[in-house]
């Protein structure tokens, strides 16, 4: 059959020669080539002490942010949870009381706030679907527990550090 | 010492090679037919043949015993799926084994205790005698068997090959 | 049989007996850490500095694991299997000699076990019956995979016992004793075997392979086809053993091709060290070369290992019927020639 394109390359199978058929200088040119790969550089990145270079559009695990004076900055609208396709985020609101307004930017406030790490697809809508601002999934890999309750993780642990004075 | 241990092993080749018969299954008859060869190695070393008794376990124990095991694991052979025995194959058993029975009993009434055979150089069975006898002495038979065995090897590779005409 | 005797045999076999298990536990993790090393990785390195407690941890795991006995196995037989393959693994090290003797105290002390004057056949035998351990142990698992596995190794190992003994026997035309010590002792210096006897040592090397089931020749435990091969139904220690006696099988191996070919505890220049080391460590220092040379093969089997693609069975059975066995005995008759040739002169 005439080919279409002459990009087709017949591949010429010779029948082996002697040395080829004693196969041993070709073991022993992989066994060199192993070798080499002995003293080169490893790739091996220690975990737990180093961590690898994420991506600059990396999801990882969520924070929920804080502003400039260190006000929490959800005001548990809900939007983040309707956007979320896993279902995965739960909270329940709560009026901001007198005297909480260094805790709190807005008058209501998230008092829980849970996301199910198992549900979690990391697929970023709740931080698009955020008006405040107030999550982002900029955090490291989500770690391996043993039960399945230890996944859900709750505002100890999704909030971000109070700023330091 | 060497009289009762010469007993002991004796008794031990005596006991695995009733085992062999009398296993239900025929892999674990091979394997105590294994442990019958093992003690006849023994009996060579104790009496100073050294290269017979490791020959012994070198061809019987590592490679014909393998072959065996092989073939009985091959065919699966269940304790139940060997299937009653016919009367005809009964009476056939019996009336032989009634003859081997005859046959013992006249040998051992002509029986007498022959003279002990004295070995006259106790390291025949070391490597060294063994091979100057055998490529003196003994020249003709031994190249005889070797042809033997080759015949029988070129037997069945002939055998097992196909017929390229019939093909 | 004095009683001294039996003290220093019983101290020789101890100290041997260590050795080898220390050695075998340690070829473990050697050989994930060069596995690792040919791979541009690190290898097991948490237990411990450099991953050195490696084989301890994994020892203590296969203890702790649960020992599963299939149903339908004949349990016997379950148990057998493993406990044969680790027993031949371990009798095989009686007749190498580790040394020259050393002198304690007025007393020569042979670094040998046993020197039995058939010292060879009866690490061949040795090495024929470890076969039984595979057999048993697969066929006692009453699974298809464990079955086909177990009769891979038999049929491989009976297959590549016979170009092993070919080449040992032109070894044996060389050298005109079968007792190892003997052996040892005539390649004084550098007078290896290895420059007699190169192809034989080519057909015993391939052969070794075969015979320890490592790659290139691990069919019996295939992973790709047989799932796990013989030792698939096996769990906790039972697999642990069948595990060990795979390392102590290299070993025993590297052990025998050192003494045979590489001059076992000979080295060049040993005249001198000897005089100047003194009767008690001039023979430890050869045993430490020994052992040099011994984990230098054990460096080949893993690097073997580590590049070369596991044969077909068809290749297997070519290569051991139609290429070895007539090397081997071509091997043989250019011996016999040359050796004729040369008493002639």
């Amino acid at each position: 059959m005439e080919p279409l394109s002459n990009r087709k390359k017949v591949l010429e199978q010779k029948p082996m020669n002697f040395w080829e058929r004693l196969y041993l200088p070709a073991i022993f040119q992989g066994m060199g080539i192993t070798f080499k790969h002995m003293f080169k550089k490893k790739e091996t990145i220690f975990y737990p002490e180093v961590e690898r270079e994420f991506s600059e559009n990396w999801r990882g695990m969520h924070s929920l942010k804080r502003d400039e004076q260190g006000r929490e900055r959800c005001t548990a609208c809900g939007l983040c949870a309707l956007s979320c396709p896993a279902e995965a985020i739960t909270m329940i609101a709560a009026e901001r009381q007198k005297g909480e307004e260094a805790l709190y930017r807005e008058e209501k406030y998230a008092a829980v706030y849970e996301i199910n790490m198992l549900r979690c697809i990391f697929c970023g809508l709740c931080e698009e679907a955020c008006p405040k601002e107030a999550i982002y999934l900029d955090g490291p890999i989500v770690p391996a527990d043993y039960l399945r309750k230890d996944f859900i993780y709750g505002k100890d642990k999704l909030v971000e550090e109070p700023l330091k004075v | 010492m060497s009289i009762s241990l010469f007993y002991f092993v004796a008794f031990l080749s005596i006991f695995f090679a009733l085992l062999v018969i009398f296993a239900k299954n025929p892999v674990h008859s091979v394997l105590y037919l294994i442990v019958t060869f093992f003690t006849f190695t023994i009996h060579y070393i104790l009496l100073n043949a050294q290269f017979l008794a490791i020959v012994n376990f070198i061809v019987y124990m590592g490679a014909i015993m393998v072959l065996f095991l092989f073939v009985l694991m091959l065919l699966n052979l269940n304790e139940g799926s060997i299937g009653s025995k016919s009367n005809l194959l009964k009476m056939i058993g019996v009336i032989g084994g009634m003859c081997l029975i005859i046959t013992l009993v006249g040998s051992a009434r002509v029986l007498n205790a022959s003279e002990p055979l004295v070995l006259q150089t106790q390291d025949l069975g070391l490597v060294k005698n063994l091979g100057k006898v055998l490529f003196s002495k003994f020249l003709l038979p031994f190249e005889l068997s070797s042809i033997l065995l080759l015949s029988a090897m070129v037997g069945s590779v002939l055998l097992a090959k196909r017929d390229i005409k019939q093909v | 049989m004095e009683l001294a005797f039996i003290i220093e045999k019983f101290i020789v076999v101890t100290v041997i007996f260590l050795i080898s298990l220390t050695i075998a536990a340690y070829s473990t993790l050697a050989e994930r850490k060069i596995a690792g090393y040919l791979q541009d990785r690190v290898g097991p390195n948490r237990a411990g500095p450099g991953g050195m407690f490696q084989p301890l941890a994994d020892g203590l795991k296969m203890f702790f694991k649960e020992e599963i006995i299939p149903a339908d196995s004949s349990k016997a037989l379950f148990i057998l299997g493993p406990s044969l393959a680790l027993l031949t693994s371990l009798i095989g090290s009686a007749v190498i000699p580790w040394g020259q003797s050393i002198e304690i105290a007025d007393r020569l002390v042979s670094l040998q076990i046993a020197d039995v004057n058939v010292g060879i056949l009866y690490i061949f035998g040795v090495v024929s019956l470890g076969v039984y351990g595979i057999m048993i142990g697969g066929w006692a698992s009453n699974n298809k995979f464990s079955l086909m596995g177990a009769i891979r190794a038999a049929s491989q190992s009976i297959s590549y016992e016979i170009p092993m003994g070919l080449s040992i026997i032109a070894l044996l035309m060389t050298t005109n004793t079968l007792s190892m010590k003997e052996i040892a002792e005539q390649q004084h210096g550098i007078n290896w075997n290895i420059f007699y006897q190169p192809l034989g040592f080519l057909i015993f090397l391939v052969c070794s392979f075969a015979e320890t089931n490592r790659t290139p020749f691990d069919l019996p435990e295939c992973e790709t086809e047989l799932v796990g091969g013989y030792h698939t139904e096996y769990s906790g220690f039972k697999m642990g053993a069948f595990m060990f006696a795979e390392y102590l099988n290299m070993f025993l191996a590297s052990a025998v091709m050192s003494t045979l070919y590489f001059g076992g505890y000979n080295y060049p220049g040993m005249d001198w060290v000897n005089g100047m080391a003194g009767p008690l460590f001039g023979p430890l220092i050869g045993m430490g070369v020994l052992l040099l040379k011994i984990f230098a093969f054990i460096f080949f089997f893993m690097w073997v290992r580590w590049t070369v693609p596991r044969f077909r069975y068809d290749q297997l059975m070519n290569l051991g019927w139609k290429v070895l066995i007539p090397l081997a005995i071509a091997n043989i008759v250019i011996t016999g020639i040359v050796i004729t040739i040369y008493d002639k002169l």
